[in-house]
């Protein structure tokens, strides 16, 4: 297959950067989208070109490194898919490809493609555990769980923190992604006894990071590679509300005590 | 010749642990937090022995190459993690487990390890679940477990087919929560280059800022290495791209012993190779094999008709499939431990019997289960497999049977270790994949994960205080100390001589180059004459590599082609000594076989007489050969037997 792409070229993060054309000659159907950009890289450095950086590492769609916007949608055409799962099939032969980096203030380009998303980090830094310590836990059989719940808990645990909901929606909202760590969470009994400290602080440090609201165009649900549901940012809402409620009775609680 | 001792205390087998435990020096909390710990690695060694030090007081400082610690490899771990539970109240207990364990690994594993390993797995679900990790759970909301490759009893944990995810977010959760505590100094996005020894013992790490190009100095009075294997030796591995072997091997180059570098895995159950451009395998689970039966067709002229596509494999009549592995294997069949499963396929593939265009495939057929329990059963099981393979092959496994090859998916061998976890070098730990010590010469389904975990939530977090315990009285280390010079100096001479090279060759020419000598000659199936050979085309590899290899870009800038160049220098030095390892272990055993030691039905033959021990090499500098050093093993409590699967 032939391709034309349209890559993002971008030396550093203070570099203006812009869009290169290339050919990409002679790829295979089976080809992953990577497989196609590293036959492109080598075709570069032959030429003692610099070649195109972008990230990638577990290449079977688990470790959420991989990004991308391809022809303006994030991890490219397919439903829950990541772009490393991607392959060229997928394409129609001669077609021309757009491809640029994650577009959010909260993740800024460090070269070309690749972004720097640790701003996710410091969210889960901020809440996003059950605070045990490794010792003294009792035996794990001893917190049953029901299997809905437990079900629902791993579905919003499954997110693999690329970015794809923030570079979807039109407000860089990082809501999905705050909302599957607090729903995985909060649907265990493990993690209801910090749920109202957690969801608190972890809203906050996303808003001080400067990701968006969310204003329901769902538009990151239809991009989410592991297909995490809206519904998270809904029980996120929620959890939100009460632990203001709650915290303003443990206030008057203390007051009267 | 060097003592190797691994020092395991002196009691009996199922009390050293707790002996060990009950007498162990400890560091006061005033004297933690003067402590300085640099672990390299954040999968699930390493982000569980960060948090776990940094919860205990030390001062951590923590290092990935990825750009989040939540990215480490471990993530692509599918099936699950065994523990000795008894839940299902099926006959398993510890010493049931580290029977397996020792078994599995073709009796080259220490027992005084493993028994540690068994004992500790209990504990580990229990941190877990503790942790939030979702684990699968049965109607009446407790934990289910399923059967794993090799074993005859069900002990294994599982999140559907996304385990490591799942341990991997609780132990990164965990690592997370001391970040903020502020007890874990988290560096991403860096390259550990180089370790520092002052006056004999670890102090440090050289480190490339992979954004920037700065080289940096980080000391400590304690390293811990937590980087994995080096399964991307082959190129072509179910390894993350930038899995690699580089802080581990300049900790060879720095002293430390490396132990049965030959001992690799290949995974039975992964997706065949598609062809020139492919980069990397995916792993299918394989506790696909409880369910999914594998054959090939009996006769070559199905098998003809296949790879031209004139036949689809369910038009293959039942009478004229050959379920080799149920065949071979009747007690066993489909869920032989890998070895013998990648053995078995390699053998049909060169017998000419692989189907798939290349030839190099067997069938993986669920229609059986599918008529039996139903496509809905299949699917809760395995559903997320299945997708993964229809997008990655374009075939409907519900349809038609899956197509699968064996690939390089776990190094047993690595750094030398002593009962404590620590290296040849005082102050250099290892720990998971990184290290050799609990496998032996093949490792048992979802066994990987609960090392990782075992090691660094409750193993090192005790030994370590035995070393740093005599280290209280030292202050922090300065990076100004002269052996931090050198070692810059060192690093960055490497550097400007791989940038200055101004060769031909990209970094992965190369690569897959050396990925092809390796798994031909030093692979499943290895000979006398067939590892001379590799040593002579690596030695060819490394001095082209040397004069003709090409990397654009600058050096103080993001320049993904010097840190590939880095990894693969040192997986071509690697290559040499994993190819001079299997030449020594004249014997088959365990995920390797040795064409020379076979028994008359063409099975494995070990040979206890002249190998039961641990080979351990000792670098003896550039262009030297490097010496090899033997620890006896002692088996008192499990006798070696020939496995057996039949």
């Amino acid at each position: 297959m032939i391709f034309t792409l349209k890559i993002w070229r971008q030396k550093n993060a203070s570099d203006k950067g812009g869009l290169v054309t290339y050919k990409a000659e002679d790829i295979s159907p089976d080809s992953s989208f990577f497989e196609m950009l590293d036959q492109l890289n080598q075709q570069l450095i032959a030429k003692g070109e610099d070649p195109v950086a972008f990230d990638h590492d577990c290449r079977e769609g688990i470790c959420g490194t991989c990004s991308l916007y391809i022809n303006g949608r994030p991890h490219g055409p397919l439903k829950g898919t990541t772009t490393c799962q991607l392959h060229m099939r997928s394409f129609r032969n001669g077609e021309t490809i757009y491809v640029e980096p994650w577009r959010c203030g909260a993740f800024p380009v460090i070269k070309d493609l690749i972004v720097d998303r640790s701003a996710f980090d410091k969210i889960i830094q901020a809440g996003g555990y059950v605070s045990v310590n490794s010792g003294g836990i009792p035996d794990a059989n001893t917190i049953p769980v029901p299997k809905p719940d437990a079900d629902a808990a791993f579905d919003a645990a499954a997110c693999i923190g690329c970015g794809a909901c923030v570079a979807s929606c039109p407000n860089a909202s990082a809501m999905l992604f705050v909302g599957a760590k607090v729903s995985h969470l909060a649907l265990l009994p493990q993690g209801r006894v910090e749920a109202e400290h957690r969801v608190q602080k972890m809203v906050a440090t996303m808003d001080s990071l400067g990701f968006g609201n969310c204003s329901n165009t769902y538009a990151c649900e239809a991009e989410c590679p592991k297909e995490i549901a809206v519904t998270n940012i809904a029980r996120m809402n929620r959890e939100f509300l009460a632990a203001k409620i709650f915290a303003e009775k443990e206030k008057q609680i203390s007051f009267t005590l | 010749m060097i003592n190797l001792n691994a020092g395991a205390p002196k009691a009996p087998l199922a009390e050293q642990w707790s002996s060990y435990k009950a007498n162990c020096r400890l560091v006061n909390p005033n004297n933690k937090r003067k402590l300085d710990i640099i672990v390299v690695g954040t999968g699930l060694a390493g982000a569980s022995a960060a948090a776990t030090l940094g919860q205990l007081g030390y001062n951590v400082k923590s290092f990935c190459y990825q750009d989040t610690p939540r990215r480490a490899h471990s993530i692509a771990a599918q099936g699950g993690i065994n523990a000795a539970k008894n839940y299902q109240n099926d006959g398993d207990n510890v010493f049931r487990l580290f029977y397996d364990t020792i078994k599995g690994g073709d009796y080259r594993a220490r027992e005084s390890n493993v028994y540690r390993l068994a004992s500790i797995s209990p504990e580990i679900i229990d941190l877990c679940v503790a942790q939030g990790v979702p684990f699968a759970r049965e109607y009446g909301g407790l934990l289910a477990n399923r059967s794993f490759g090799g074993t005859q009893v069900s002990r294994t944990f599982y999140a559907r087919g996304q385990t490591g995810q799942q341990l991997l977010i609780g132990a990164y959760s965990a690592l997370s929560r001391q970040i903020a505590a502020g007890s874990v100094k988290l560096y991403n996005r860096r390259d550990v280059l180089d370790i520092v020894i002052v006056d004999g013992k670890a102090r440090g790490v050289i480190v490339r800022n992979l954004v920037t190009g700065e080289i940096e100095r980080h000391s400590a009075h304690a390293v811990v290495l937590a980087t994995g294997g080096y399964g991307n030796v082959f190129y072509l591995s179910t390894n993350a791209m930038g899995s690699n072997v580089t802080p581990a091997w300049s900790a060879y180059k720095k002293g430390a012993l490396f132990a049965n570098p030959c001992f690799t895995q290949i995974h039975p159950t992964c997706i065949p190779v598609h062809g020139e451009f492919q980069s990397k395998l995916t792993l299918m689970s394989e506790s696909l094999r409880n369910d999914g039966r594998i054959w090939v067709p009996k006769a070559k002229e199905d098998v003809e008709q296949l790879r031209q596509k004139k036949i689809t494999p369910e038009q293959i009549h039942e009478s004229k499939r050959d379920y080799y592995l149920e065949r071979r294997y009747p007690a066993f069949g489909n869920l032989v431990p890998r070895d013998v499963a990648s053995r078995a396929a390699k053998e049909r593939c060169d017998e000419g019997y692989g189907v798939g265009s290349s030839g190099r495939a067997v069938f993986l057929d669920f229609s059986d289960s599918i008529n039996r329990l139903g496509a809905d059963a299949i699917s809760a099981r395995y559903g997320n497999l299945f997708q993964m393979y229809e997008r990655i092959v374009d075939d409907n496994p519900y349809q038609t049977p899956m197509m699968i090859y064996p690939a390089v998916h776990y190094t047993m061998g690595g750094l030398w270790v002593d009962y404590e976890l620590m290296t040849t070098v005082p102050g250099l730990y290892s720990i998971g994949e990184c290290n050799f010590s609990d496998h032996g010469a093949n490792r048992l389904g979802a066994s990987a994960l609960m090392q990782g975990l075992a090691d660094g939530y409750f193993v090192l977090p005790y030994t370590i205080s035995a070393y740093l315990s005599n280290e209280i009285h030292t202050p922090p280390i300065q990076t100004t100390l002269p052996e931090f010079h050198t070692a810059v100096h060192d690093v960055n001479d490497r550097l400007s001589q791989l940038k200055g090279t101004k060769g031909k060759t990209s970094v992965d020419h190369f690569h897959k180059t050396l990925g092809k000598i390796m798994w031909e000659y030093c692979g499943m199936s290895r000979s006398e004459s067939g590892l001379q050979k590799a040593l002579g085309l690596i030695g060819e590899l490394k001095a082209d590599f040397a004069s003709d290899v090409s990397i654009p870009g600058g050096m103080k800038e993001y320049n993904p082609e010097l840190e590939k160049a880095w990894r693969v220098q040192d997986f071509i030095e690697l290559g040499d000594l994993m190819v001079r390892d299997a030449l020594e272990r004249k014997e088959s055993c365990g995920g390797h076989f040795r064409e020379e030691s076979q028994t008359p039905d063409g099975e494995a033959l070990r040979n206890d007489e002249q190998f039961a021990h641990v080979a351990a090499w000792e670098f003896k500098g550039d262009g030297a050969s490097p010496v090899r050093h033997r620890e006896e093993l002692r088996f008192d409590t499990v006798k070696p037997s020939q496995r057996s699967y039949k």
